[in-house]
């Protein structure tokens, strides 16, 4: 079977706008999660993952800058970065190469703009709103820019989308539908309507979020990109480029249970089958970058998720969860999961949890092994999971790239 | 040059991120690479700015930067002529 290893990545994140600066936040524990500068003053929270200082001007293109807007300029800055560190163009045919990327919400700044001109004065609505709009611009935009042809389109799984978007890649290029992709997600949904909308459901965390916590108090919004080059081992190594990891399975599942409840039966099918089809047994599972989002409801429903794949061993497998220091940023957030996967599995080291500084890890989640601080360890097998609002799961299995 | 002139240089060099040098009065949008997208984004700040209506038909006329600038010219002229609907 084909081998599919990852040797470009890209990223726009709230803890770097680079695969460097990202890893160095990741492992230092620095969090991108701050008080909002223009805080709405009615919300119940206070704090938000958001990418700071993004200059779109610096990336880009005189024709992009009418049509991209802040979600699409995320993607094309990520996208950019994996192509170049990659070497993809100069290696395959643009029509050999997919692009595949996750995305919840579309282009909000655009249409929540638009849309309050003219509810408000019955203004005329901007002639490229529908194009700034789309959810799937990001994927047309980096196609364009790159001349890559080949299979193209956007997932919206919500909070799933990033990594369903990934593992679909993973699918096409190990059975040779593309000969390689550039795949990951982004998101840019911290505006007014949609903070309200979250606001409203009662579920992000006043300060920040604290995933696994005994206090945890709920989930913290984000926004940002991860975007991969994938590609297959042989035609990787032929051409001599550095391989920074290797994806080796990917499972899926819906709950069909509730709209906004997780049950744990679908997490645990999807750990299950991408464990599968990695050809590989739970026993093999080292470490596990979760969902936790840090709300009671899912860290609860994904803890009795993992004791139902992992048994008695949920007490002693080394778990985190990132979303800690980069928030939650819906669609690209499994993206930007997996980025910190595979850096913890290139440098053996795990990253922390962060946020179980005052009451620590909550005892009656039965997971004995969340880890507190960065621990060296060599898995070997790592899961990144995804479990979106309405029950779509998503998990990739990745392995150490070991030629 | 007149200010209307001015402010439709200016719009295609944005959107076409040109030197308004470049653009003259006889350029055709053509000869711009202004396309179909680039004419209605510009056409509608066009409108927004001077607070008129370019009609549809009048859009697929234009086929130079001067027709352009006489097409809003025109648009200007009718809208102070007609009474507002408030006197």
């Amino acid at each position: 079977m084909t081998r599919v290893v990852i040797t470009g990545a890209g990223c726009v994140t709230p803890i770097g706008q680079d695969l460097v600066s990202f890893a160095e936040n990741l492992f230092a524990g620095h969090s991108g999660i701050r008080e909002m500068t223009d805080r709405p003053p009615e919300l119940h929270f206070s704090h938000t993952g958001s990418v700071k200082d993004f200059c779109p001007e610096e990336w880009l293109t005189a024709s992009q800058r009418p049509i991209a807007e802040r979600s699409s300029a995320f993607a094309i800055a990520a996208a950019r970065q994996a192509v170049s560190q990659s070497g993809l163009v100069a290696a395959y045919s643009g029509d050999s190469i997919a692009v595949i990327l996750g995305c919840s919400t579309g282009g909000r700044t655009t249409e929540e703009q638009e849309y309050r001109k003219l509810y408000t004065t019955g203004g005329r609505i901007h002639p490229l709103t529908v194009p700034r709009v789309m959810a799937s611009a990001g994927t047309s935009l980096v196609s364009m820019e790159h001349g890559f042809t080949g299979p193209a389109f956007t997932i919206t799984t919500a909070c799933a989308s990033g990594t369903h978007a990934i593992g679909l890649a993973f699918h096409l290029v190990r059975s040779g539908a593309a000969r390689a992709a550039l795949t990951g997600a982004h998101e840019a949904p911290l505006t007014y309507a949609f903070l309200k909308g979250w606001d409203s459901l009662h579920v992000v965390s006043p300060t920040a979020c604290r995933p696994f916590a005994a206090d945890r108090d709920g989930m913290t919004l984000a926004e940002g990109a991860a975007v991969l080059a994938i590609e297959p081992l042989d035609s990787a190594q032929a051409r001599g480029a550095e391989i920074i990891g290797e994806i080796v399975g990917f499972g899926m599942s819906s709950d069909a249970h509730h709209i906004t409840q997780p049950a744990p039966a679908g997490p645990a099918a999807a750990m299950l089958r991408a464990i599968e089809d990695a050809h590989a047994t739970p026993d093999e599972v080292g470490y596990i970058n979760a969902h936790g989002t840090g709300t009671d409801v899912n860290d609860r429903v994904e803890a009795e998720a993992i004791h139902r794949v992992f048994g008695g061993r949920a007490r002693t497998l080394p778990i985190s969860s990132t979303k800690g220091l980069h928030g939650h940023a819906i669609g690209a957030s499994g993206a930007m999961e997996l980025l910190a996967t595979v850096l913890a599995l290139r440098r053996n080291l795990l990253p922390a949890n962060a946020g179980l500084g005052g009451t620590g890890v909550d005892p009656a989640l039965g997971l004995g092994h969340v880890l507190l601080a960065n621990e060296p360890a060599s898995p070997g097998l790592a899961l990144s999971s995804s479990f979106a609002f309405g029950g779509l799961n998503a998990v990739l299995a990745l392995r150490r790239f070991e030629a | 040059m007149n200010p209307i002139a001015e402010e439709c240089i200016a719009l295609i060099a944005k959107q076409k991120s040109i030197s308004p040098e470049q653009i003259r009065l006889d350029s055709t949008l053509d000869d711009l690479s202004l396309d179909s997208l680039d004419r209605v984004s510009i056409a509608f700040d066009l409108e927004e700015k001077y607070d008129i209506e370019i009609p549809e038909e009048k859009l697929g006329q234009i086929k130079t930067v001067n027709d352009m600038v006489t097409g809003i010219e025109e648009a200007v002229r009718q809208k102070s002529a007609k009474p507002s609907a408030t006197a």
